[in-house]
């Protein structure tokens, strides 16, 4: 058992060095490292950022323990009561899912469908306001390839690249050189959009300060003025028009624009409208030159997630299964409103910290019900699990597929071994065993849904 | 807005995120998740001072952080993410599915 396989020595002793290593940490998925493993352990990562080395080189470093009600129990022990939990749930939620590989995103999916379970991810938390405009009025996009090659104008608005992806400006945005930008950051200007100056308006050639919760009205106003209106204001959002008319004139004779978002515009008030305005933005400038946008995504394969949801269920997220088919709604199914109503009555959280990045109050509903944490690491999540279940830590003990921020999938690299199972493991084990409960033993098909 | 309320942005850090890796029970991730970015007016229009503790309240909840001066603008207050910060965050997401995490108003006062 897995348990055994724990203390066994490492199969391979020489020391190996791994070349196109994909990194899981950030949006920018960076497919370029090169690490070295001795003895089974990671020694030294290159071409990595300060936070995808740290993911690397710590990946032993405060690793979960198989628990059953707070003891130490088996992996077979975890899984057999995870399943029994599930396959009574009434009501039950299954969330996290975006720090793995795509098999098991499908795993997790299969489940849902079978238990009739609400599943949301962590997307849900960060960039759904982003797919909520998106399903709205489309987006103007393009690879990150693209940026690389063409952009002449770039701008950041409400994102920090140079502490959350270290790696885009070099790789992508700023400093890197392309097909038609062979100067590099010379052939570039970088304008950063925020309440406040972070380490990214150093790498930017203009700062442009807003007042909180004011994007809307800015991106409104920059609209007006794209179409050739005068404002009567003298500033809107705390930024002189005379400011806004200059950045206008900048995107408008660019070559290629791309404007990159983040949590400053998903988060703050306004929320997914605050994207509608700034993707018709894009729109509308696309009357003039060309003009993309894209979201600054957080995790390796957070896209992902989204990918396979929206392939098998026609939604990206807050989708519920409880009638044996998808439906989907913002509010109604989303992860933080079903816990703040204390609707659902078990949970699944797998690769994603739910009680670390929820408002608190929902820690307490989750504490209070049948909680199953499935994660390589302890979390806040796994501190307070009824049942934690340890596995292999995706793209590093655990291959698979993965989506990079702009929607390339990439192959995560397995670059050690673990003696756990991998995440896509775990669950076709939870699903065989809970098609075994639904089916009494007697070999008869598991209902659809809730049955 | 009174001279105590701020508005308060959540959000990473790149210690945050390199610490996290230590696990969130180690010191380095715990002392970065607990930091309070202000401006060093701000502190001292409160009667305090760089470095020492302050309570953050909000609607939701209240927790005792560290101040650090930073040139973040003044009436804008900034914390890296994590469980401490999501004591503030309320679980209203006005049927978006979306809670206000970044652009609340929040209490600073002297602790203890």
């Amino acid at each position: 058992m897995a348990e055994n396989v724990a203390v066994k020595e490492p199969a391979v002793k020489e020391p190996y060095v791994m070349t196109g290593v994909v990194c899981p940490y950030c949006g920018v998925t960076c497919d370029d490292l090169e690490v070295r493993v001795e003895n089974g352990k990671i020694t030294e990562v290159k071409n990595a950022c300060v936070l995808g080395k740290d993911t690397f080189l710590h990946h032993l470093e405060g690793l979960s323990t198989p628990r059953l009600y707070g003891k130490p129990a088996t992996v077979d022990e975890c899984i057999d009561a995870a399943s029994e939990i599930l396959a009574k749930a009434k009501y039950p939620l299954i969330y996290g899912l975006d720090s793995t590989e795509l098999g098991a995103q499908r795993k997790s999916i299969e489940l849902a469908e079978l238990i009739g379970a609400n599943i949301d991810h962590t997307s849900s938390v960060c960039h759904a306001p982003s797919y909520q405009a998106v399903m709205t009025v489309g987006i103007p996009t393009c690879t990150s390839g693209e940026t690389k090659n063409r952009a002449d104008l770039v701008i950041f608005w409400g994102c920090n690249p140079a502490e959350a992806h270290p790696r885009h400006a070099t790789r992508y945005s700023v400093t890197v050189k392309g097909m038609f930008t062979p100067k590099g950051k010379k052939d570039r200007m970088v304008i950063q959009v925020d309440v406040r100056p972070t380490p990214t308006t150093r790498i930017a050639d203009a700062f442009i300060q807003m007042k909180p919760n004011s994007d809307y009205e800015v991106i409104s106003a920059l609209r007006a003025l794209v179409k050739g209106h005068e404002l009567q204001q003298a500033e809107v959002g705390g930024i002189p028009v005379d400011e806004l008319k200059a950045l206008v004139e900048k995107m408008k004779s660019a070559k290629f624009g791309i404007v990159y978002w983040g949590m400053g515009l998903t988060q703050t008030r306004g929320k997914y409208m605050n994207l509608v305005a700034l993707l018709k933005l894009a729109q509308d400038l696309n009357q003039f030159t060309k003009f993309s946008c894209a979201a600054m995504r957080g995790h390796g394969n957070v896209v992902g997630m989204a990918q396979v949801l929206t392939w098998q269920t026609g939604f990206p997220f807050h989708v519920n299964m409880s009638r044996g088919y998808p439906r989907f709604n913002p509010g109604e199914f989303s992860v933080v409103d079903m816990l703040a109503r204390k609707e659902v009555d078990a949970a699944l959280v797998i690769a994603g910290d739910a009680i670390g990045n929820f408002p608190g109050s929902l820690a307490e509903h989750l504490k209070s019900i049948p909680l199953i944490a499935i994660d390589p690491k302890e979390s806040d999540t796994t501190r307070v699990a009824d049942i934690v279940i340890p596995s292999a830590q995706g793209a590093i003990a655990a291959g698979g597929m993965a989506y990079r921020m702009d929607h390339i999938p990439l192959m995560f690299k397995k670059v050690v071994d673990s003696p756990y199972p991998s995440d896509r493991e775990i669950l076709e084990r939870i699903i065989a065993k809970i098609k075994a409960i639904k089916s009494r033993g007697n070999g008869a098909p598991a209902p659809v849904g809730k049955g | 807005m009174p001279d105590t309320q701020f508005i308060l942005i959540t959000g990473r850090s790149t210690k945050q995120g390199k610490s996290v890796h230590l696990g969130k029970e180690a010191q380095e991730y715990r002392d970065e998740v607990s930091t309070l970015q202000m401006n060093l007016k701000d502190i001292e229009a409160l009667g305090l001072q760089d470095g020492v503790q302050a309570r953050v309240k909000s609607n939701y909840g209240s927790i005792v952080v560290t101040l650090k001066k930073t040139d973040i603008p003044q009436g804008i207050v900034f914390i890296p993410y994590g469980e401490l910060s999501n004591a503030l965050i309320g679980p209203d997401t006005q049927a978006t599915g979306m809670p206000d995490s970044k652009g609340i108003t929040v209490e600073v006062e002297r602790h203890g």
